[in-house]
């Protein structure tokens, strides 16, 4: 998975899995939102760079074009000064269309800072 | 309605908010103040190379306009209660309607609709040039932190 221009100001990196990549967003100036917390927009955006790592990943043809279509994000806990990681899983996989779900975590990938859902259209 | 809420202590202005604001997420992304009403707020996103998600036609990244109307919204709630108050964000989705014009500044519209004792209801929308084009809609809630443990 090559990360674009907007992964980079983010900071991410990727750590690769077996079914997903886990993609890291360490805390910085640039992702930080009410003093000492991670912005809600930064941890959407990291989201989304797990749910196409996902996706990439499942359908293993980057000939392949993906149009996002719909977010959907909980926030669940506030993310503090330490890396975020987040990790997409595909419920479905269509001819047109993907479901994706993503969790992004901190400690404890059991106790995720926020949970998100988020439909691709797959033009192929 | 808005009788179930505290009167606001002070004034928010978020022309000054922004023009205060140098550090953080919103100020890397380049995100600007436009105009505000009552309960709503206008920021702008110009275009920069660091921000597009796909190289190869120059369309911006989706995780900026959603950070753009995040923003917009959470301001929407500031002018609504009249006060600078910590909220969070609990819950947003947003709908792509199309891809932003590679090197269009886009202008997210946020406004807050409804706050009871707890939570702010947010709606709004973002465009790059026309309102009546819009390319993104948003809907969520904030969450206010002074009524939780």
């Amino acid at each position: 998975m090559k990360l674009p221009p907007y992964a980079e100001l983010l900071g991410l990196s990727i750590e690769p899995g077996a079914e997903a990549p886990v993609l890291v967003m360490p805390f910085a100036d640039a992702v930080l939102g009410r003093p000492g917390f991670v912005h809600g927009g930064a941890l959407g955006g990291l989201m989304e760079m797990a749910a196409v790592g996902a996706l990439r990943q499942a359908l293993g043809d980057d000939a392949v074009r993906i149009k996002p279509i719909n977010l959907s994000v909980d926030y669940m806990r506030g993310g503090r000064n330490k890396p975020t990681r987040a990790r997409g899983h595909v419920s479905r996989l269509g001819n047109r269309i993907a479901n994706i779900e993503v969790l992004a975590w901190q400690d404890d990938e059991a106790r995720p800072i926020a949970a998100g859902r988020i439909n691709y259209l797959i033009v192929r | 309605m808005v009788g179930d809420i505290p009167a606001p202590a002070f004034g928010f202005d978020p022309h000054r908010f922004f023009d205060a604001n140098v550090r953080g997420h919103g100020a890397r992304l380049g995100i600007g103040y436009v105009g505000h009403g009552a309960d709503w707020c206008e920021l702008s996103l110009p275009w920069r190379e660091d921000l597009v998600g796909d190289p190869a036609s120059g369309v911006l990244a989706s995780g900026p306009i959603l950070a753009l109307m995040d923003m917009a919204t959470s301001v929407g709630v500031w002018l609504r209660r009249g006060a600078f108050l910590p909220h969070a964000t609990l819950d947003l989705r947003i709908d792509y309607l199309r891809p932003a014009r590679p090197g269009q500044t886009v202008i997210g519209r946020g406004e807050c609709y409804r706050v009871t004792r707890s939570i702010g209801f947010v709606r709004g929308q973002a465009h790059d040039g026309n309102p009546d084009e819009p390319l993104a809609h948003v809907a969520g809630t904030f969450m206010f932190m002074e009524n939780f443990g």
